[in-house]
């Protein structure tokens, strides 16, 4: 099977777009992630604890603690997992401070984002990066 | 209904009015994550907890939504204001529909 060089091109330029979309995808999901537990509202840098350990020996079980003073909900991330939703946590009335700690699974050696709804309505943001020397999504 | 699922919390018996006091729970469960394969290959499907609520006499403590990547055997830790005395209660959800609970009583004084 012989190809002009027209249909070459189209082959190539198509084969490239292929290439080229899972990245930026990927990328977009903690975005939109983000973008939806916000609702599009600007989101400021620190004000949230977010306490993990900088190596995990196992990605199965890491133990996280999240917190941020006057926060009503904090949502979690790992964005390098295949699901990148980790847990969201609202806090209600008797909450007698706002964090938590819990443990999860990290596939791979990535940066773990607690996004916190604070109680005048703005939003902030913290990122811890995370090495992980054995993975805990089976596979 | 998942197997073994045996839910255990950790709450101090009394504590005085107003104070702040730390709850830890932990139950036992697989957290199938839905990614994992079986040695034919095939996926095994997702089977998690997805909600954990803690509530003090109706009123809540903490509301969690939870997904796949939080760790076999699901535990928390937070803080609980105890304005009188009165009963704690977790619930836990399973993507089954089942579900999980547990009561602690809490004296003041």
């Amino acid at each position: 099977m012989e190809f002009t060089r027209r249909e070459t091109l189209v082959i190539g330029a198509a084969a490239a777009t292929v290439a080229a979309l899972p990245m930026p995808a990927f990328a977009a999901t903690t975005d939109e992630l983000i973008a939806e537990f916000t609702g599009g509202a600007d989101v400021a840098e620190g004000g949230v604890d977010l306490d993990a350990p900088e190596i995990a020996e196992n990605g199965n079980t890491v133990p996280i603690e999240v917190g941020a003073e006057g926060a009503t909900a904090i949502m979690v991330l790992a964005a390098g997992n295949p699901v990148p939703p980790v847990a969201t946590f609202n806090f209600g009335p008797l909450a007698g401070a706002t964090r938590a700690k819990t443990r999860i699974r990290l596939a791979t050696s990535q940066d773990v984002i607690a996004v916190a709804k604070l109680a005048d309505g703005s939003f902030a943001k913290a990122t811890k990066a995370v090495k992980v020397t054995i993975g805990g999504c089976g596979g | 209904m998942a197997k073994g699922v045996r839910p255990r919390v950790k709450v101090p018996s009394s504590a005085s009015a107003g104070e702040v006091i730390t709850i830890k729970t932990l139950i036992s469960h697989k957290m199938e994550s839905g990614q994992r394969k079986d040695s034919d290959g095939n996926k095994i499907p997702r089977s998690i907890i997805n909600h954990f609520t803690c509530t003090f006499n109706g009123e809540t403590v903490i509301d969690v939504k939870m997904e796949p990547a939080i760790s076999t055997n699901p535990y928390f830790e937070f803080d609980a204001t105890v304005p009188e005395a009165g009963e704690f209660k977790f619930v836990w959800n399973d993507d089954d529909g089942s579900v999980y609970e547990e009561t602690k009583a809490i004296e003041v004084g």
